[in-house]
């Protein structure tokens, strides 16, 4: 946590996490999973983007329109299931769920008309998304016998695209005037604005995905939608103190001390390595410092902050373990 | 997702040897060059490699215009584009050759729109689309309006380039999409959809013959309307009987711009940085362009950690750190050098990783000639940083 109180996401059925492109998004939503999880619960991780960016994370094959356990713990019975949703198959769940489709299902193809309702008719794309994920949440009776989730996590698509996303639901039913897409869409809108929701953003410290996250958040309210945390990703090692970062910045690290540091430490030193080092930690503190200033920024949009560390050795099943510990320990699961 | 289930593209052995390098002078000051178009996934940096790229161009006497889709909001202050008003004006605050100049624009998705409509259609027709309800929807939300708009626009700075000779090189930022390939796919199925089967069903009962009611379009419109309702479905068939007689237009004008892509004077740069996902998506990308026959002049990665000079591995620093600690001494030299030598180990991790990476990719593509652009210390937001980045480009 940054600023402020500890706050219980108890309550909390449905993460929705979003992100800028390239922030890690979908590593975060992963680990939120896997952090749920380990309070013995289970958790379903959605994807609705078609990149099968969880099978990748998880190393597992490509997931199907059906869900996979990817992730069990050893002893507490907590589980994390997966699902990626594609749009096609949501559609024909979704006709079969209120109409008798029989040979229609072919003419629907035939003239083109999935292709027409999943990628051109506008927001119906994005209606049969969320209500997948809805009906995840919140089986309805067709489905007596189907698995019961604690939590569900989305990985959902970009901070740019969130709010219009998440609110098509009811720029449909402005459009849609009448019918059970109307009808849908008025009770997943219903969820979406509850309590049980929290919408993540994942930033990390640069100019722009913090702007983005600022522009997000406003998008956000506006929609009436529950605005979760805000998780800095790939956040730099805190190596060393202020005063040693300001000298490196002047260039006023004294050589000499870090000639004897090494003797101590036992690693020879040329002139090169000192050179190297002093870069190194130049180059480290200016960033460090506009990451300070980023830092401020996320500080003054008052949403709970977790931070999570990068991982130099890039993200793997282990480091996915590493991350969902760090939001554990910083309470956010 | 086609290109996705097809067969990967490769040389099948892995051979040895450099990976060649993209000479960036070379291209832009290639009088050939007229059209540059930057590429790849969301935030690895095209918005400032095409900005940086056209500013280089510039500067050694193109006479360039640079349209960028969504621009930092300080870079688009420093280039003089923050109000998006779709026109190319002059970048304030160039040097270099005179005869070089910048003209830089945001793209306007929804006004480009509108403008196509009103160029093709009567003012009263124009007026009743641009009016509809449906064409709002799929002029400012349809997911692959953004790309075809680019593209529009790409035609329409080319028309201009060569009826008033303002400009001789295009450089092109590609929309934030999930996949590079969207930016390819999108305007097709965008017309496909415009001058597809499903739009002429639609359109049946405005033209009238009653035998071309079958019993199957019946059942599809009924269960359309059951699914959106019959308000919206409405507003389509309106929509689509005004468009009607632009349809072949937009046919037309998407095919233009597809060949203008595979044209000689258009050369594709491939941008990623070193992380798995979007150097994956970059290999769809390259794979995809020799797939279209579209010239590909190279991969440019991004915010590449540099390798540090001297011997000193990660292991050996994180040893050396961790000795400094366990020592547990308060002398500020210890606390200092522990420190740097665990940034130093940290930077090794990273430099390892991301050779790696790129050695996998050039194992993959060793065809692809490569631009390093090294990570920067602080953020890029004005003519200098554009600068700094295009000079550190072209090596």
């Amino acid at each position: 946590m940054g600023e402020g109180e500890a706050v219980d996401w108890g309550d909390v059925r449905l993460h929705i996490v979003t992100g800028k492109g390239g922030t890690g998004k979908t590593t975060v939503a992963a680990s939120l999973a896997l952090a749920l999880a380990s309070h013995a619960k289970h958790v379903l991780l959605c994807e609705v983007e078609g990149r099968q960016g969880i099978a990748q994370l998880f190393d597992v094959p490509p997931l199907p329109y059906d869900e996979r356990r990817i992730a069990s713990g050893p002893d507490n019975g907590g589980d994390v299931y997966a699902l990626a949703i594609d749009v096609e198959s949501a559609f024909f769940e979704y006709l079969a769920m209120y109409y008798r489709l029989g040979r229609a299902r072919k003419a629907l193809e035939r003239f083109g008309v999935v292709d027409f309702a999943t990628t051109i008719a506008p927001g119906v794309r994005d209606v049969l998304l969320t209500g997948k994920v809805y009906e995840a949440a919140y089986r309805n009776r067709r489905h007596k016998n189907a698995r019961e989730y604690d939590a569900i996590v989305l990985d959902a698509p970009p901070t740019g695209r969130i709010a219009q996303f998440l609110n098509v639901n009811s720029e449909l039913a402005g459009l849609a005037k009448a019918g059970p897409v109307r009808r849908q869409a008025d009770t997943v809108m219903t969820l979406l604005r509850s309590r049980r929701t929290a919408v993540h953003l994942v930033t990390v410290l640069e100019d722009m995905p913090v702007q983005e996250t600022s522009d997000g958040i406003e998008q956000l309210r506006e929609g009436g939608l529950p605005v979760g945390a805000v998780i800095v990703n790939q956040v730099r090692p805190h190596a060393l103190d202020e005063e040693a970062r300001d000298k490196a910045i002047a260039g006023d690290l004294p050589r000499e001390q870090v000639e004897q540091g090494l003797a101590t430490a036992g690693i020879r030193h040329t002139e090169t390595l000192i050179d190297t080092l002093l870069d190194e930690a130049s180059e480290h503190s200016q960033r460090r410092e506009l990451e300070d200033e980023q830092r401020a920024h996320i500080n003054d949009l008052a949403v709970p902050t977790y931070e999570l560390p990068r991982l130099a050795g890039g993200v793997d099943l282990g480091g996915l373990y590493e991350l969902a510990g760090e939001l554990c320990d910083q309470g956010m699961a | 997702m086609t290109a996705r289930s097809s067969a990967r593209v490769g040389p099948l052995v892995a051979k040895h040897g450099p990976i060649p390098e993209l000479d960036i002078d070379g291209l832009l000051d290639d009088e050939g060059t007229r059209i540059v178009v930057c590429c790849g996934s969301g935030g690895v940096g095209k918005t400032t490699t095409s900005a940086a790229l056209a500013l280089r161009a510039a500067e050694r006497g193109r006479k360039v215009v640079v349209l960028t889709i969504d621009p930092a909001r300080r870079l688009a202050q420093s280039m003089g584009i923050e109000a998006l008003d779709n026109i190319p004006r002059p970048v304030p605050g160039m040097t270099g050759e005179c005869e070089g100049s910048l003209d830089a624009m945001m793209l306007d998705m929804k006004r480009t729109f509108d403008e196509v409509v009103e160029s093709q259609a009567s003012p009263e027709k124009a007026a009743q689309i641009l009016g509809n309800p449906f064409y709002q929807a799929l002029s400012t939300s349809f997911a692959g309006t953004q790309e075809y708009m680019a593209m529009e626009k790409l035609g329409q700075l080319r028309e201009d380039a060569l009826s008033t000779g303002r400009w001789d090189l295009i450089v092109v930022d590609t929309p934030p999409s999930r996949s590079a390939l969207d930016f390819l796919d999108a305007p097709e199925r965008l017309s496909n959809f415009l001058d597809g089967r499903f739009i002429r069903l639609l359109l049946a009962p405005a033209r009238g013959p009653a035998r071309l009611m079958s019993a199957g379009f019946g059942a599809i419109t009924n269960t359309l309307s059951k699914i959106v309702g019959a308000q919206m479905l409405r507003d389509v068939q309106t929509f689509v009987a005004a468009f009607d007689t632009l349809f072949g237009g937009f046919r037309q004008r998407a095919q233009r711009t597809f060949e203008l892509l595979q044209a000689n004077e258009t050369v594709f740069l491939v941008v990623a940085a070193p992380e798995p996902d979007a150097l994956r998506e970059a290999a769809y990308f390259v794979e995809r362009l020799s797939e279209e026959r579209m010239p590909l002049a190279g991969l440019i990665v991004n915010r590449v950690h540099r390798a540090p000079g001297g011997k000193l591995s990660g292991d050996q620093a994180m040893a050396g750190a961790e000795r400094l600690e366990d020592l547990d001494e308060d002398d500020s030299a210890s606390e200092v050098t522990a420190g740097l030598l665990r940034l130093h180990a940290d930077r090794v991790r990273i430099v390892d990783r991301e050779s790696h990476l790129r050695r996998r990719f050039a194992a993959a593509h060793p065809e692809v000639p490569t631009a390093v652009m090294p990570a920067l210390a602080t953020d890029v937001h004005d003519l200098d940083g554009l600068r700094l980045v295009g000079g550190l480009l072209a090596g």
